[in-house]
């Protein structure tokens, strides 16, 4: 009976594939959690993505490629995402990855891509280790934990003028990369770090709270994504505390201030993705998101769409330095780490020679009353060449 | 640190735990009653719960319009978890536990994971077809104002209330009224009525409860009920104490609350209740424990910060099973062979 | 998709079905993964190229073994099968699809896990929600010292020296004999006779001294080869490799040990629940001990041994420099599984193994019959936790580049409880089964299920690839559902519960096999309160 159902399976499956093979398949695939309690951060880039890849669609299928964008689940899990990423190396037509969300993934999972020379832009990894072991074929778009922490440090000291900060992270590989740097640099311009923890609750932060409620910060930096940070700020209002709070890229969602509802005042965040209003382009993206998946664009959705865009012009530019023929991996993972990428919702890109973006201008977002504005830019480079 | 700005300090950490116990303690009780009858751990619990809290997410939205009391939208959306988590609960034990009552003792357990899996994609997948993932409760106006609060006519009671450290919201309130409550209402249908006896009783010696003519299938699927209903219960006051839930967050309320009732001894409804509250108080403490270090100059405290709040309710938990090893209310008997 | 075959059909000699059907799937894998020949199939090969159909081809490429263990042919031929398809087909394969390495790997790591925590749960009776624990352990054991790690951790106590010399490292050495030694004297003393109160004291006492003594030897140790820390910036030699190898075993069954002896005297779920809150403590410990694990940033990358006869013969083969340690590790994995099941075949017809049995059919009666309930439960705890041990350190050497410790959460530990419960609890080649069908589930078929619709029409909230967890349940249920006793179920307990009648019986019988242990579900219990269930027993009070 099992064996009955496969079978059918396999035909129906046959059947939507033989239709589909005219043009050579060129295939762009996402890897990062699509199921389990991470998957909306995981579809958000996958979407993001998707969208990248349909804008270039018709672009390709002039040139005799069918573009098209598979989806891989790492579901979080290293190991699962090293097995994904081998599959994605023996899958020859697929050229380039978008991935992933977790460094603890990106790490192992470009290393067993870089034999095969997949190229990986990465829409959302900033831990140093990522592209400190100088991999080929491993590229981000974000700005690495020592370039938006600092972003963050000054502009706590400089802007917000605090003398005691109190610095909380998620206890992931993000969210405590980028607190660490924070205390670095605040610690390297004598402000005082009152606290430095971690915390993997995402519900209950009284005891955190209480201890803020003692010890008095200017400000409190929360290493950590929005879903745990919107929490813990809300409950942070909720007893009267306005201090404010500061964030990296993990922040930049509009569900942070829905989540932090009455008490969305007095947060900001550093992100590479140019706010909203800013860019005519950004509101076109939000608008296809919108109408292809039926739910509003949020920030990982930029930063995959970015990442996207990055790939699918890498290849672009490989097929038209091949003649116009399909192009080697190899040839692709030039085209991506020696391009220039134009028109992505956080400027142009170029990367640098283990694939960290070059310059990038940093956005600092403010939310006030549940709005977000833009608070001030800053300018950050790669520390290599 | 002198005294009077650390005993307010200590006595919010504790207050603040004893809130979040009572949300464990609800959640406890579910895993207790399902575990006392059937000596199962029902890990779809946590989902059953989740579903509370997300059709009360969804009772409050759609009645966020109506000018209709607060109070009156509470209740409603509490008796819509209610049915909902209950009905849902009772389904889970005919479909996945009934077929297998007399399968070994882990074979249940693995088919209560898989129901907690299908569960976690199925919830996802009805909020996701409304283009949600996250949900954040609207709740009504003056919820979560403070509780006595200045202009308030027992403002001075607040203000006293706050001095000594004790700084709640009107949501804080409502969930221990509506906690104790539940707990009363539970209290007196198992122990009073001939409903809860017939509990007790296929509890206590199926077969012999079934001589005496009492139809087992139905009492537990009754208590598959009332600890679906109080699931949902626990779910609508878990989203209004934290406000946000998605389909994936029954999980680590989950595991403390069970580990609760365990504390607790499992099977022993009050046990559950004094598990919760404890484990809530003694996270919370843990939490503060690099505070307190660093007041009491004691230097390796300062390293126990709230990254360590869940594993030093499991140290709690191993210290307190060596010396009680079955739980702080569960009774010991002797094995008969 | 590996059920099991038909009464009929295991009558007759399947000796030429098995081999024609390996022949065929074999040549089926092979085509399937290699991509030139796929395209000189035409629509053959768009089909065979397919993710799910491809996923399907090594499921049943993957049962023959099933089918060369089930069904009654020549021997000769269960051997040349299963030799032909582990050590030959497979590779081969491999070759074309690195792929197909990792997930045989990690069959190969879930099947010894499973074995392991089928020793504790399916053999003792003892539900242990914590085992990741000692995978952990085996993968940090090697993710510290076969990286770059052991030179931050040298480098912070060259510097961080206090007042530590060689004479620290005689007391702690000094220490650590004399307190070992004093607990092997308060046992044997004390060895036929109930532990009095003053015993228990002093040997508590004493095991205090030990980890006293083995703290201040340890960091003797780490100060004076502080100044090595320079020679290990990427770890300790590759060679060292196979000691760990062994240290792994070692550390993972010690922690067995030291985890068994507070919470084994705990029954039913009480020892459930406490496992789960010890797994999760070594869980959040490596996430906070950043000094040792770096913690969520992850290990830097980690070693694996090489052994060049075997490299020159991959690359004689055609195997590309990136694969060799995958090769190496493949050939490793199935050596280990292989010591591994001997060890499980002999345990299960031991005497240890009896006790175990014994001990989860009926705590009571087992000790009257003079077994020692703690030490048999402690054994049986320290074997599974070796398997694990060692198996940790594999993955690590896998992971290559780093490990983390996202690696090591709760849903692990379920995840290797429900491969040991679907394969068939306390059957050898039942949780085998159960480890390769759910591994397979989880890295090949399920998101191939994904793959295979990526570009098809289906709203995202929808799609396949967004629902592992809720394929993965139905499967969970509906195979719990009318395979309770698991889909291999062990053939001893069932034979002794229907001697005489057909011992191929279909194994549904075998539910009242184990109902050893649900006769307690029978016994009184005082309300809804605590059973005696949870009761500790004598022996230990």
């Amino acid at each position: 009976m099992k064996k009955f159902g496969l079978t059918a399976m396999m035909l129906a499956g046959a059947l939507a594939l033989g239709n589909a093979s005219a043009a050579t398949v060129i295939k762009i695939a996402t890897l990062s959690p699509l199921s389990g309690g991470q998957s909306d951060l995981g579809t958000q880039i996958k979407n993001g993505a998707q969208l990248a890849v349909n804008e270039y669609k018709a672009q390709f299928a002039k040139l005799g490629f069918d573009l098209q964008l598979v989806g891989y689940d790492d579901q979080a899990d290293p190991a699962t995402g090293t097995a994904s990423a081998r599959k994605i190396a023996a899958d020859k037509s697929i050229l380039a990855v978008v991935g992933t969300l977790n460094s603890g993934v990106a790490i192992p999972s470009s290393a067993a891509l870089q034999p095969s020379h997949v190229a990986m832009v990465s829409p959302a990894n900033t831990a140093n280790q990522v592209t400190d072991r100088g991999l080929s074929n491993m590229n981000r778009i974000v700005a690495r934990d020592d370039a938006q922490g600092p972003a963050g440090a000054n502009f706590i000291m400089s802007n917000l003028k605090a003398k005691k900060v109190y610095i909380i992270n998620d206890k992931t590989a993000y969210g405590e990369g980028l607190a660490k740097e924070v205390e670095k640099a605040l610690k390297a311009k004598n402000v005082q770090v009152v606290a430095y923890e971690g915390t993997e609750e995402k519900n209950d932060f009284s005891s955190i709270i209480a201890k803020i409620q003692l010890q008095k910060p200017d400000a409190v930096y929360f290493g950590g994504i929005y879903n745990q940070a919107g929490v813990f700020i809300k409950q942070l209002r909720d007893k009267g505390l306005d201090t404010p709070v500061i964030g990296g890229d993990g922040f930049d969602s509009a569900e942070l201030a829905t989540i932090a509802g009455a008490g969305a005042n007095n947060i900001y965040f550093t992100t590479v993705a140019a706010p909203i209003d800013a860019l005519p382009a950004a509101k076109i993206f939000a608008g296809n998101y919108q109408k292809a998946f039926k739910k509003p664009a949020q920030g990982f959705g930029a930063f995959g769409y970015d990442a996207g865009k990055v790939v699918v012009q890498g290849v672009l530019a490989a097929i038209k330095n091949n003649g116009n023929k399909l192009p080697t991996r190899v040839q692709v993972e030039n085209a991506i780490r020696k391009g220039a990428f134009s028109g992505l919702l956080s400027g142009s890109v170029t990367f640098n020679s283990v694939g960290d973006r070059k310059a990038a201008k940093m956005y600092v977002m403010n939310v006030q009353g549940g709005k977000y504005k833009l608070a001030t830019t800053v300018n950050v480079s790669a520390p290599r060449n | 640190m002198d005294l009077s700005t650390l005993a307010p300090f200590l006595v919010n950490v504790v207050v603040g735990g004893l809130v979040l116990g009572f949300v464990y303690a609800i959640i406890a009780l579910g895993y207790t009653m399902v575990y006392g009858v059937l000596q199962l751990i029902n890990f779809a619990h946590s989902e059953v719960f989740v579903t509370g809290a997300i059709v009360g997410y969804e009772v409050f939205r759609v009645l966020e319009p109506s000018p209709m009391n607060g109070y009156l939208k509470l209740i409603i959306a509490l008796i819509a978890a209610m049915i909902v988590s209950g009905g849902l609960n009772v389904l889970i034990e005919r479909l996945a536990y009934r077929p297998l009552r007399n399968a070994p003792k882990l074979v249940p357990l693995i088919t209560a994971i898989g129901v907690s899996l299908i569960l976690q994609d199925l919830l996802k997948i009805i909020e996701g077809l409304q283009g949600r993932f996250d949900l954040t409760y609207t709740l009504p106006q003056g919820f979560s104002n403070k509780f006595c609060a200045t202009g308030s006519s027992c403002a001075a009671f607040g203000d006293t209330l706050r001095r000594i450290g004790v700084d709640l919201q009107v949501k804080d309130i409502i969930l221990v009224v509506v906690a104790l409550l539940s707990l009363a209402v539970l209290n007196y249908l198992v122990n009073h009525t001939r409903l809860g006896r017939a509990i007790r009783a296929v509890a206590q010696d199926r077969v012999t409860a079934g001589l005496m003519g009492i139809d087992s299938n139905r009492m537990i699927s009754a208590t598959f009920l009332i600890g679906g209903a109080l699931g949902g219960v626990s779910g609508v006051l878990f989203g209004m104490k934290f406000g946000t839930v998605n389909a994936y967050s029954g999980f680590d309320p989950g595991i403390i609350a069970f580990t609760a009732a365990v504390l607790g001894g499992i099977g022993s409804i009050p046990g559950a209740v004094l598990g919760g509250l404890l484990l809530g108080v003694i996270q919370n403490l843990i939490g503060v424990t690099n505070v307190l270090g660093s007041i009491t100059g004691i230097a390796n405290l300062a390293a126990i910060d709230a990254s360590y709040q869940r594993i030093g309710a499991f140290i709690v938990l191993v210290l307190i099973l060596i010396f009680k090893p079955t739980g702080l209310l569960g009774k010991s008997n002797t094995e008969k062979v | 998709m590996t059920a099991a075959p038909t009464q009929a059909r295991r009558r007759q000699d399947m000796t030429l079905p098995l081999l024609l059907l390996a022949a065929v799937t074999s040549l089926v894998l092979i085509i399937s993964q290699h991509g030139d020949v796929l395209a000189r199939l035409g629509g053959l090969g768009t089909f065979l190229g397919n993710p799910l159909v491809r996923a399907v081809v090594l499921s049943l490429f993957l049962a023959n073994l099933l089918f060369a263990y089930r069904w009654r042919t020549q021997p000769w031929a269960k051997v040349l099968v299963g030799a032909a398809c582990l050590l030959l087909v497979l590779p081969w394969a491999g070759r074309d699809n690195t792929s197909l390495f990792d997930t045989a790997i990690q069959i190969g790591i879930f099947a010894a896990l499973a074995l392991g925590l089928n020793i504790v749960v399916g053999l003792a009776g003892l539900l242990d929600l914590g085992y990741v624990a000692f995978f952990a352990v085996g993968a940090y054991m090697w993710g510290i010292f076969g990286s770059g790690q052991i030179a931050t951790i040298l480098k912070y106590y060259g510097e961080h020296a206090g007042a530590t010399n060689a004479g620290t490292l005689v007391i702690g050495l000094l220490l650590t004999v004399i307190t070992a030694a004093s607990m092997l004297f308060i046992r044997r003393a004390g060895k036929g006779r109930a532990p009095s109160r003053a015993s228990s004291i002093s040997f508590g006492l004493a095991s205090f001294g030990l980890v006293a003594g083995l703290t201040l030897t340890g960091r003797a140790l780490l100060v004076l080869n502080a100044a090595k820390a320079q020679g290990l910036a990427t770890g300790l030699d590759a060679g060292f490799f196979w000691l760990f190898l062994a240290l792994s075993i070692f550390a993972a069954a010690v922690m067995g040990v030291l985890i068994g002896l507070p919470v084994l005297r705990l029954k039913g779920d009480y020892l459930a629940i406490i496992t789960l809150g010890l797994g999760e403590v070594i869980r959040v410990l490596a996430n906070n001990l950043t000094l040792y694990t770096n913690g969520s940033q992850g290990t830097p990358p980690i070693k694996s041994a090489s052994v060049p006869w075997l490299d020159a013969l991959a690359g004689r083969l055609g195997f590309s420099p990136d694969q060799y340690p995958l090769f190496f590790l493949y050939f490793l994995v199935l050596i280990i599984i292989s010591l591994i099941i001997l060890v499980n075949i002999r345990l299960d017809r031991s005497r240890i193994g009896r006790a175990w049995i014994a001990i989860r059919d009926d705590e009571v009666a087992a000790q009257a019959m003079g077994i020692p309930l703690m030490r048999t439960k402690l054994i049986a705890f320290a074997t599974g936790a070796s398997f694990a041990g060692i198996m940790g350190m594999i993955f690590a050497a896998k992971q290559a580049a780093t490990i983390t410790p996202e690696s090591f959460v709760l849903n692990q530990s379920i995840g290797v409880l429900s491969m040991v419960i679907l394969g068939g609890m306390g059957s050898i080649p039942g949780v085998i089964l159960g480890a390769a069908v759910v591994t397979l589930l989880n890295l090949s078929i399920l998101p191939s299920l994904g793959e295979a619709t990526a570009n098809m029409n289906i709203p995202q909230q929808v799609n396949p690839a967004q629902l592992q967890r809720l394929v993965f349940g139905v499967i969970l249920v509906v195979a719990m559902l009318f395979r309770p006793e698991g889909l291999l179920p062990n053939q001893r307990q069932a034979m002794q519960l229907h001697e005489g009648e057909d011992d191929n019986a279909p194994a549904v019988d075998s539910i009242e096999a184990d109902s050893g242990q649900d006769a307690h579900a029978e016994m009184a219990s005082p309300g809804l309160a605590g059973r005696e269930d949870d009761e500790r027993t004598g022996g230990v009070k």
